[in-house]
């Protein structure tokens, strides 16, 4: 049931990405989603899937594995295609009805609309699948320290962060837990109006709380038992440290970045 | 003096209403005195609500006694600057191996520990290495402890303590949820841990056959010690266990059943291997 | 007859990397009024055979029949079937929500469409049955001990009136005493109730002393079958799969090898007594 959803679970494999600092992951990521909303034209189109293809290739990641994540947020991409297929005003107009409408416009809206949202999910699900959840909360803390000087707690929100990585699988598993033993007990989660509904969550949102709260007060007597005392004075197993192959990366993403600008700006057809 | 004693500790659990006002008072130790000699294996007995698991957050600074005094090494518990270096000489792991791993990778949880007290990062290599070998976990140091069985978690639990190299470590209740497989994997790296590295070890628990190989057995109900001996003097003493309801190892009940019936069979037998030369004596 | 399970296969993710075959070619058939243990280690495929008998899992192959009728029909009662084949689950305290202990035990029969008097009093049938103490009928049950929670769990199962009770593991994490009391209850319940209990477990001393049927279940498959001596008498076979017979098994058999003239059939500590001091007889 719900343990199908894949999305950003980290891949174990050997490969240069799985390899990378998180930070250089975390910046090439950001990049990406500069790219992806701001390229125009079919040779940044082609830039950008060039550039998606070659990092899936490296990663080691099956592409069957990436695309069942896909599956669970299909909905949300079909409907917002949906939107700008039908509301986008243009030049051609093929069909009208009321304040929908189909243009060329918007089917070339739609498309991209689609193009992006997919690549978005694939380029950034890559980074949680070659990213161990505590090497991402690392990468974060260390990049994000500078903030540490305007009183944001960075390693707190990092330690939560990692925390609540290694708890929503487990969380995952005991929903599953507890709507079964309540469906042994003829509750029904499937039918019945949206009160119904909300209703027959309630079995099961209690437990679970009370099931949150205790582990939650398990694990904060574990870590004190363990001598968890805040950042201070902590050392790391596993501290970052770049080595030749991110610089490399660093000049290749800023490459990547420097070329889709061009091509939007010399050839930024169609659109 | 031993490396964990207490003197007349007690501890009151005091549940408050709205106003402020005591609204009910839970002794959970009353009066407890212990004293364990570094090195030994000890095992805590009793039922849910005893207050075993009450004594083992004592020894681990979790909680303030409400009376008297516990001592960790030498340390006294009560002080603030002792919190620290008291966690670090006794560790402890808990009942529910899913609420006590805090990193997604085995080898980060091991690590967690000696982060936290500031181990240099090459020295912390050493030390996960070392722990995730004691416990037979060395396999599984890149998988995630999701998809570790429940020994094999409470395993990883105990390497994270191990890492931390302390003189003792409290075990409380850490086979209660394990099915038996687990169990004897779980047993067997505290005995190990006990043997070969000289850690002392608490174990608390309330299944009878796993204090058999204890050192020395306290037996606990309403937050008192009732009997206190080597598990030979403890399950001598049938009829007193099962007056207090406590399990009788199935060949102890035996043996006592048998001796009741008129046969010649010496009282404290433990082991199957004890009770057929007992038997065959008779003959 | 209740349960039939007929070449049952269970598969999960099927065509991915990550494809276990959980159960084997079930082929099980349950009598009314059985008393029967399921054993097996963890992964054995114990627990996912239990939730296919009130069809909480879908079998991927095979058929399961209820007093005779295919649960896989299209027009078959899947509700019916779970109020009468009664799961309760491992820790079942922690899916207690209800505000007072009454009302978690009413959630079952209200699911059911009955009118609110016979849910009451279905209520109050099944905590009385359960020994639970009248007085604290109203409380919140999340104050309660344990074994008490554990109580009101099986309570509001029970309240359901199943005609078969499955329990996984039912003394999971209690102490002796709260084991002993949850186990004599189930026995009771089958007793005075005349319901078939199927109860999950792994410890081989506990089922010894109540079931009067054992299936071990092992690598998704039926292992054994049949009663208890019969599978005891196997222990050599039991333990090569990690699982192990009762200790009292193990001492018959040594001393029956040494020579002493002592039934290894016994498997409770009252029948080796009884057969030892008879050797001496």
């Amino acid at each position: 049931m719900i343990r199908d959803i894949t999305i950003g679970q980290y891949y174990p494999a050997d490969s240069l990405l799985h390899r990378l600092d998180p930070r250089v992951k975390l910046f090439t990521t950001v990049i990406y989603i500069i790219a992806l909303f701001s390229f125009k034209g079919i040779v940044g189109l082609a830039l950008i899937t060039g550039f998606l293809y070659y990092v899936i290739k490296i990663s080691k990641v099956p592409f069957r594995f990436m695309t069942r994540g896909l599956k669970a947020i299909i909905v949300l991409v079909v409907i917002t295609s949906i939107f700008s297929l039908l509301g986008t005003p243009g030049d051609i107009v093929f069909w009208k009805w009321k304040s929908l409408q189909l243009t060329d416009a918007g089917i070339i809206n739609a498309v991209l609309m689609t193009i992006r949202l997919v690549y978005l999910i694939l380029g950034t699900s890559l980074m949680t699948l070659t990213t161990t959840p505590n090497q991402l909360t690392n990468g974060l803390e260390t990049a994000l320290a500078p903030l540490n000087k305007f009183h944001v707690p960075v390693h707190s929100i990092a330690m939560m962060m990692s925390i609540a990585l290694r708890f929503i699988p487990i969380l995952i598993e005991e929903t599953d837990k507890i709507m079964k033993a309540q469906m042994a007990r003829g509750a029904d989660f499937e039918n019945g109006n949206l009160i119904q509904k909300a209703k027959a969550m309630v079995p099961l949102l209690v437990p679970l709380f009370v099931s949150a709260f205790r582990r939650a007060e398990d694990l904060a007597m574990a870590m004190e038992a363990r001598c968890y005392n805040g950042g201070e004075g902590r050392t790391k197993m596993k501290p970052l440290k770049y080595t030749q192959e991110d610089y490399n990366a660093y000049g290749i993403v800023i490459g990547f970045l420097v070329l889709v600008i061009i091509a939007a700006n010399v050839v930024p057809f169609p659109q | 003096m031993g490396i964990i004693k207490t003197k007349g500790l007690v501890h009151d659990f005091i549940r408050r209403d709205e106003d402020d006002n005591v609204e009910s008072i839970t002794t959970a130790l009353d009066h407890v005195d212990l004293d364990v000699k570094e090195g030994q294996f000890i095992a805590i007995l009793g039922h849910n609500g005893s207050g075993k698991s009450t004594l083992a957050k004592h020894i681990n600074a979790l909680l303030s006694a409400t009376e008297g005094t516990i001592w960790v090494d030498g340390m006294d518990v009560s002080k603030e600057e002792n919190v620290i270096p008291v966690r670090k000489s006794a560790g402890m792991v808990f009942q529910n191996p899913d609420n006590q791993i805090i990193a997604n990778i085995v080898e980060e949880d091991v690590a967690f520990g000696p982060e936290n007290i500031g181990v240099p990062t090459e020295e912390i290599w050493e030390r996960v290495e070392k722990s995730l070998g004691a416990v037979r976990m060395t396999k599984y140091r890149n998988h995630s402890p999701n998809k570790l069985s429940g020994g094999q978690k409470q395993r990883v639990a105990i390497a994270g303590v191990m890492a931390m190299e302390p003189k003792c470590i409290v075990f409380d209740e850490p086979t209660a949820m394990l099915d038996p497989n687990g169990r004897k994997d779980v047993l067997k790296a505290a005995h190990e841990l006990n043997k070969t590295k000289g850690v002392t070890v608490l174990l608390i628990t309330h299944y009878m056959e796993e204090v058999v190989d204890a050192d020395y057995v306290y037996v606990m109900e309403n937050g008192k010690i009732i009997m206190d001996g080597t598990p030979r003097e403890i399950f001598s003493r049938v009829e007193e266990l099962k007056a207090h309801r406590l399990d009788v190892p199935q060949m102890t009940l035996l043996a006592h059943e048998l001796r009741q019936a008129g046969l010649p069979i010496p009282n404290g037998i433990l082991t199957r291997e004890e009770l057929i030369e007992a038997i065959m004596k008779v003959k | 007859m209740s349960i039939i399970l007929d070449k049952v296969n269970y598969s999960y993710s099927e065509g991915t990397a990550y494809h276990v075959q959980a159960l084997k070619d079930i082929n099980l058939k349950i009598e009314d009024g059985e008393f029967i243990g399921i054993i097996g280690h963890t992964g054995s495929g114990k627990s996912t055979l239990i939730q296919h008998m009130n069809g909480l899992i879908k079998a991927t192959s095979g058929g399961i029949y209820f007093h005779g009728q295919d649960i896989y029909d299209e027009d078959f009662n899947m509700k019916e079937l779970r109020s009468r084949v009664g799961l309760v689950f491992q820790y079942p305290e922690h899916q207690l929500f209800e505000t007072t202990i009454f009302d978690d035990v009413c959630f079952g029969p209200k699911n059911l469409g009955l009118d609110k008097k016979t849910v009451e009093l279905r209520a109050f049938e099944a905590l009385r049955n359960v020994g639970f103490p009248h007085e604290l009928f109203y409380q919140p049950p999340f104050d309660l001990s344990g074994g008490q929670k554990r109580r009101v769990a099986i309570a509001g199962v029970l309240a359901m009136k199943p005609e078969v009770l499955i329990l996984d593991e039912p003394t999971a994490g209690l102490d002796p005493a709260g084991r002993d009391e949850i186990l004599g209850l189930i026995s009771q319940m089958h007793k005075e109730l005349g319901i078939t209990i199927i109860l999950v477990s792994h410890s081989m001393e506990d089922v010894a002393k109540y079931v009067d049927r054992i299936i071990v279940m092992n690598q998704g498959s039926v292992m054994y079958d049949g009663v208890p001596k019969d599978v005891f008498r196997q222990y050599k076979e039991l333990e090569a799969v990690g699982l192990a017979a009762p200790q009292v098994t193990y001492l018959m058999h040594e001393l029956q090898e040494k020579g002493l003239p002592v039934d290894v059939d016994a498997t409770t500590v009252e029948e080796a007594k009884e057969s030892i001091l008879a050797a001496f007889r």
